[in-house]
């Protein structure tokens, strides 16, 4: 029994799976920023096993690059999270309806 | 010993992944989404990318997600339960299209022409950064200022008007 990198492609599918029902399940805002970072993380990890498939190091260079971008992009998701709080005494995201209509 | 430790992670990557997706308190969800991530970085480690191994730790768990934490633990804020909790609708809807993406995934990957694996390549530090200061060199500073933009965004976000 052997662990090819297509195993690793199918626990990235699981962990994306898992990440998108917490972004559709979920109503606290931080917890969909956590489902994202999941399914960043689940295409991180299918980046690298694909990348690994094909025997370059390309892919983990773009990791490296996605996992910045994933950073920057939370810093100012939980900014928004705490000035969004701060007007509006909550995370919940079915009361942040101000731009519906 | 690859297999059982390949195992070892998934087992416990999911289960915690669950964990962090579906648990009340806020401060669970985020510790349990530590312990997935580790599980991808010893995943990274398997696939030996070692470097991003070690990055995975040091920016995931040692960065973002102390950030998260400091976040719920600055908002307090505590879950709601109105009366529009049970929301059968949309929860189904939800959880299909969550089952439908991983679904969808697998028999996606199930039609693909599986590429032999190729001869193993070191993913340590000395490759990256030759890489990273070669072809990428520009991508390499680009993402400075993209940092640098999302630090200045962040702070213009948070400050408080007088």
């Amino acid at each position: 029994m052997m662990v090819t990198p297509m195993h690793f492609v199918i626990f990235a599918v699981v962990l994306f799976a898992i990440g998108t029902g917490g972004v559709l399940l979920r109503r606290s805002g931080i917890s969909i920023l956590l489902g994202l970072e999941l399914m960043l993380n689940a295409a991180n990890l299918a980046l690298v096993a694909f990348g690994r498939m094909h025997g370059t190091l390309d892919a983990q260079v773009f990791v490296f690059f996605v996992m910045a971008v994933a950073a920057a992009g939370v810093a100012v998701g939980l900014a928004l999270l705490v000035a969004i709080f701060r007007k509006r005494q909550s995370i919940d995201v079915d009361r942040l309806n101000v731009l519906r209509w | 010993m690859v297999v059982l430790v390949f195992y070892a992670a998934v087992v416990v990557g999911v289960v915690s992944a669950v964990v962090a997706v579906s648990h009340r308190n806020p401060v669970v969800n985020v510790l349990s989404l530590v312990v997935t991530l580790f599980c991808v970085a010893v995943s990274y480690a398997l696939l030996g990318a070692e470097f991003l191994a070690a990055a995975q730790i040091l920016i995931y768990a040692g960065a973002i997600l102390v950030l998260f934490l400091f976040v719920v633990m600055l908002l307090n804020a505590p879950e709601v339960k109105s009366a529009s909790e049970p929301r059968p609708f949309q929860r189904a809807a939800g959880l299909l299209l969550a089952v439908a993406a991983g679904v969808g995934g697998v028999a996606l990957l199930m039609g693909i022409q599986v590429v032999a694996p190729s001869a193993q390549v070191s993913g340590d530090a000395q490759a990256i950064g030759r890489l990273l200061v070669g072809p990428y060199l520009f991508a390499f500073e680009f993402i400075s200022v993209v940092l640098l933009a999302a630090m200045v965004g962040a702070l213009v976000l948070v400050k408080r008007k007088h």
